[in-house]
């Protein structure tokens, strides 16, 4: 892994138009996105984990222009993305590919495997006929397929070869970053596993960066070197992803891997049950979006939204407990205890 | 309390689904019982038959095309398969009650939350209209709702997934029944709202006594509710025991290769462990051991005969060859498996 950093995200914001009334006019906003910056490094997985409606795959389809931002520069190789007109973003997209979540959905059912994953060469007119059949057959092979499941259609094969096809449309073009938005979410434990180790696999063999976003935090912990938490549209946690499971900041964090059911009957830990449910993110709560959930709420967390900055090197909360305003308000306020996900 | 008292018990259950391309095993000859007060989990992937089990139970196979063609499930001592329609009516809801996956799809939009909670009690005849609502309220209050007494007027669409959740569990309970199946209950919800959910499910289990058979396909879900545990495996129970014993020291090759493949979020493995080949389609392994195909330490028997489950400890058991004390053969394989 280099330290040069191949993608930078500045104060990315998305936020979509409610639309009501009799002449459709617009009468709210949904924040998906309210400001959210970050950098990946070359060589390295990035894992975006959040729950519903926290916006990360707004953020990562943000990155491709699938979904066009609201405001917020987004930095490939110090190449201004959102400034690109549409024909050269497109050109743009041959080094950026994305992996979905939906195997059954994201292929054309109509076309067979081979014309999936020719199509890429073909957009981008890379190629002679010849070499395009070559190249598909090569990668099948890669992501651990035959070469003569070429001429099949998507319905023959099972979730998890059809993610392995996914998987192989994306590294058509020789990109260098790939973006996975769920890549096992919908697969069986057994077959997900083997998603993984091939991701992992392919990383190595064509020095690929990942930005995988995930709800599940044990995937999120295995592939990622850092791991970025969202919560309501903003990022409330980021760092390596081993301090981020040994010594969680952030109290949404905490509560967070608190919640994960661990696959072992004698494994006792400390629950932190939040209360409540996710706000609405188009009538988000004042302040931190946390506070209506959170154990160490001040009166500060209700005002003023806390930015996320760097509590230690490497490691960047958005929380006032760790901020001057918040530690002077709430000087009797205990602090989380850290480290308690050992 | 718990006693020995079985409340459900399933022998030799099989039901098939008969296709255009002919009949299709889902749940082929499988025993399994819950006993009072205790909660029970059928953890296995895709299409091993553990949802079909559950609906077996329920008499909710769709027929046509499915059908239980054998064995008996008993609740309560009452025989089940061959019960009628009407006495179906009366026990479902009333001494088992199910909840599922997706609580959006499974609570009636047009009616009111108050006006579905009470429909299960009084098609019970549980009592009158006032009574009925009196109970719902209470319902409404013991799963954790705030403000119950409005919330008997919201529509379904008015609540988040994990209310709607609550309010399924609520309309289950409305009853008392003495199992309660759940089937996938948190799949579709987010993490900090399943940790609410299984903890008022423990809550419940111990508080009004009631069984619960938990299906799920998520083997932390399993390890933090349940006290047993069922394996399934191509519609065939591959391994049985306690929770603890079962994640301590797997047995059957597929138990354990499949508690491998789960990425731990305590440590960071370099690699994760993962089982070989896909899950098969129900009905496509006539012949042998059904996960032979994909098992490292399968030989020849695997692949002819059908194994059967063999008791390696007390209330412990395993489909698997390499438990046969007369494979002389294996003994090097099962130290391996054991290891």
């Amino acid at each position: 892994m280099t330290t040069e950093t191949l993608l930078r995200v500045e104060n990315l914001k998305k936020h979509f138009p409610i639309r009501g009334g009799v002449l459709g006019k617009e009468i709210g906003s949904v924040k998906a996105v309210e400001g959210v910056s970050f950098e990946v490094k070359k060589g390295e997985t990035l894992g975006i984990v959040g729950e519903s409606g926290c916006g990360k795959s707004t953020t990562g389809r943000m990155l491709l222009r699938l979904i066009e931002p609201t405001d917020g520069k987004i930095y490939f190789e110090d190449q201004d993305v959102t400034e690109l007109s549409t024909s050269d973003m497109r050109k743009l997209r041959r080094d950026m590919q994305m992996v979905f979540q939906d195997p059954f959905a994201s292929l054309n059912p109509r076309h067979t495997v081979e014309k999936i994953l020719e199509e890429p060469l073909k957009v981008h007119g890379i190629g002679t006929p010849k070499e395009r059949k070559q190249k598909v057959r090569e990668l099948l092979e890669i992501v651990g397929l035959s070469s003569y499941h070429a001429k099949r259609y998507p319905h023959q094969f099972s979730g998890g070869q059809r993610q392995r096809i996914g998987i192989a449309r994306a590294l058509m073009t020789q990109p260098k970053l790939i973006i996975a938005d769920e890549p096992v979410s919908a697969l069986d434990v057994s077959i997900q596993a083997q998603v993984l180790n091939l991701m992992q696999d392919l990383q190595k063999e064509f020095q690929l960066t990942y930005i995988v976003i995930a709800h599940d935090l044990g995937v999120v912990r295995h592939i990622s070197d850092r791991v970025g938490v969202m919560y309501l549209g903003r990022m409330a946690e980021l760092t390596e992803s081993e301090k981020m499971y040994d010594k969680p900041l952030h109290p949404y964090t905490q509560a967070l891997l608190s919640a994960v059911p661990i696959p072992d009957p004698l494994y006792e830990k400390d629950s932190i049950v939040l209360e409540g449910d996710i706000p609405s993110p188009s009538n988000p709560p004042s302040g931190c979006a946390f506070h209506t959930r959170c154990p160490y709420k001040m009166d500060v967390c209700t005002q003023k939204v806390p930015e996320l900055r760097e509590h230690e090197p490497g490691h960047y909360v958005a929380c006032h407990l760790y901020t001057e305003e918040g530690s002077a308000a709430g000087q009797n306020k205990q602090l989380p205890e850290e480290g308690k996900h050992e | 309390m718990k006693t020995q008292e079985k409340v459900l018990d399933v022998k030799g259950l099989r039901v098939s689904f008969f296709t255009d391309e002919g009949e299709v095993p889902a749940v082929d000859d499988i025993d399994f019982y819950v006993r009072e007060g205790e909660v029970l989990g059928i953890v296995g992937e895709s299409g091993c038959g553990k949802s079909v089990t559950s609906l077996s139970v329920m008499g909710l196979i769709p027929n046509p095309p499915g059908k239980i063609i054998g064995g008996e499930i008993k609740l309560n001592g009452e025989e089940l398969t061959t019960a009628s329609e009407k006495r179906m009516r009366q026990i479902r809801g009333n001494e088992v009650a199910m909840i599922f996956q997706e609580p959006m799809t499974s609570l009636n939009p047009l009616f009111t939350i108050g006006s579905q909670l009470m429909d299960a009690m009084l098609i019970h005849k549980m009592g009158n209209k006032k009574q009925a609502k009196q109970r719902s309220i209470e319902m409404l209050k013991l799963v954790g709702l705030p403000r119950a007494e409005e919330m008997m007027s919201d529509y379904p669409h008015q609540l988040s997934g994990g209310m709607r959740q609550r309010v399924m569990i609520a309309m289950a309970m409305v009853c008392n029944p003495r199992l309660l199946i759940a089937d996938e209950p948190t799949t579709a919800l987010d993490v900090t709202i399943q940790a609410q959910i299984l903890k008022l499910m423990r809550d419940l289990n111990e508080k009004m006594n009631t069984a619960i058979m938990m299906i799920t396909h998520d083997l932390g879900v399993v390890a933090e509710t349940c006290e047993r545990i069922v394996v399934m495996y191509a519609g065939k129970v591959v391994e049985t025991g306690p929770a603890v014993e079962i994640f301590k020291d797997p047995q059957h090759p597929y138990t354990r290769g499949l508690i491998q493949s789960v990425p731990d979020m305590r440590y960071k493995k370099q690699r994760l462990y993962s089982i070989p080949g896909n899950v098969p389609k129900p009905g496509s392994i006539k012949q042998g051991c059904r996960f032979a195909d994909r098992c490292e330490f399968a030989f020849d028997r695997c692949r002819q005969e059908d194994p059967p489950l063999y008791k390696t400890a007390e209330g412990h058991s395993t489909r698997c060859f390499l438990f046969d004390e007369k494979e002389e053969t294996v003994h090097d394989n099962r130290n391996t498996v054991k290891s």
